[in-house]
């Protein structure tokens, strides 16, 4: 806290320097430093310092198409999501019935398979190389939960599209999903509740899974490659950001 | 386009023939995703080399 903000010189961030009851003179950098926030702060600073949040060197396994894959699902999930807000605020009168609806309907749908096939080529990579290795097992698991949520949020897409095929899919979703005891919980027929899911609960979680699971491939590293000639006797597993 | 597609039988396998495709493309865009040289920075390897 700075000298600066002493008594009245307006509202402070914190109380301290303002030389409420209770609070020490001397002590302001270690009351700092304790609490949750700076536990947290430093546990996170151990795992992902920020400066190698972005980093500018990479090892060379790094250079592989099988991470461009991943790379392009990300890319396809911005235009789903991009698209997606303007097919939300237009409605579905506007998509079924324009030129500029059909135009975003299309780009909307094209680019959730764009997400699907390049996610599933990542998948298949980081299987065949084993990319839950060292210490990987969390951001394997995470990207499994992703692409199980990625499928529910595409199915409740093709229930809202305000279609016969809609009806369709819905009616005979409905038969296999109360057939597992889910249908009085997830009523794919309830127009409502799979917009909702839709447009909102579930691009949420995907968008926040996706930050995670970024943030876990930065703060241990890409795998390196099965039988790299070059990985460290030491058993060392980190390779964030070690060029080599 | 607004006619249902060709389906390939084969004992259990039921498949529509543009799911087939595109998972044959999937396969072959992996296959040559292996084997295809990944394009690195000339000059930054030179400026490695220098170091």
């Amino acid at each position: 806290m700075s000298e600066a903000s002493g008594a009245g010189s307006g509202p402070g961030p914190l109380p301290s320097a303002a030389g409420s009851p209770g609070s020490s003179s001397t002590g302001s950098s270690a009351v700092r430093d304790k609490g949750w926030t700076a536990a947290l702060r430093g546990r996170l600073d151990g795992r992902l310092p920020l400066e190698e949040v972005l980093p500018t060197r990479q090892p060379a396994f790094v250079g592989s198409w099988v991470y461009v894959f991943g790379v392009v699902t990300i890319a396809a999930l911005v235009w789903v999501l991009v698209s997606g807000c303007v097919l939300a605020f237009m409605g579905s009168a506007w998509w079924h019935t324009s030129n500029l609806g059909h135009f975003f309907n299309s780009i909307h749908f094209w680019s959730v398979q764009m997400f699907f096939i390049f996610m599933v080529l990542h998948l298949w990579g980081q299987y065949w190389g084993a990319g839950w290795r060292d210490g990987r097992a969390k951001t394997w698991m995470v990207g499994v939960v992703l692409f199980l949520v990625s499928i529910v949020t595409a199915f409740t897409g093709y229930l809202i599209q305000q279609n016969f095929d809609s009806q369709w899919i819905a009616v005979n979703a409905k038969d296999a999903i109360n057939a597992t005891g889910l249908g009085g919980f997830f009523n794919v027929l309830n127009f409502g509740q799979m917009y909702g899911i839709h447009v909102m609960l579930f691009p949420i979680a995907l968008t926040l899974l996706v930050v995670l699971h970024i943030v876990q491939v930065r703060s241990r590293g890409v795998v390196r490659p099965i039988g790299d000639p070059y990985a460290p006797a030491s058993g060392e597993s980190v390779s964030r950001g070690a060029p080599r | 386009m607004n006619s249902p597609a060709p389906y390939l039988h084969w004992g259990f396998i039921l498949i529509s023939l543009p799911n087939l495709l595109l998972i044959a493309v999937m396969v072959l865009l992996f296959v040559v995703a292996l084997i295809a040289p990944f394009p690195h920075n000339a000059a930054k390897h030179r400026d490695d080399d220098n170091e």
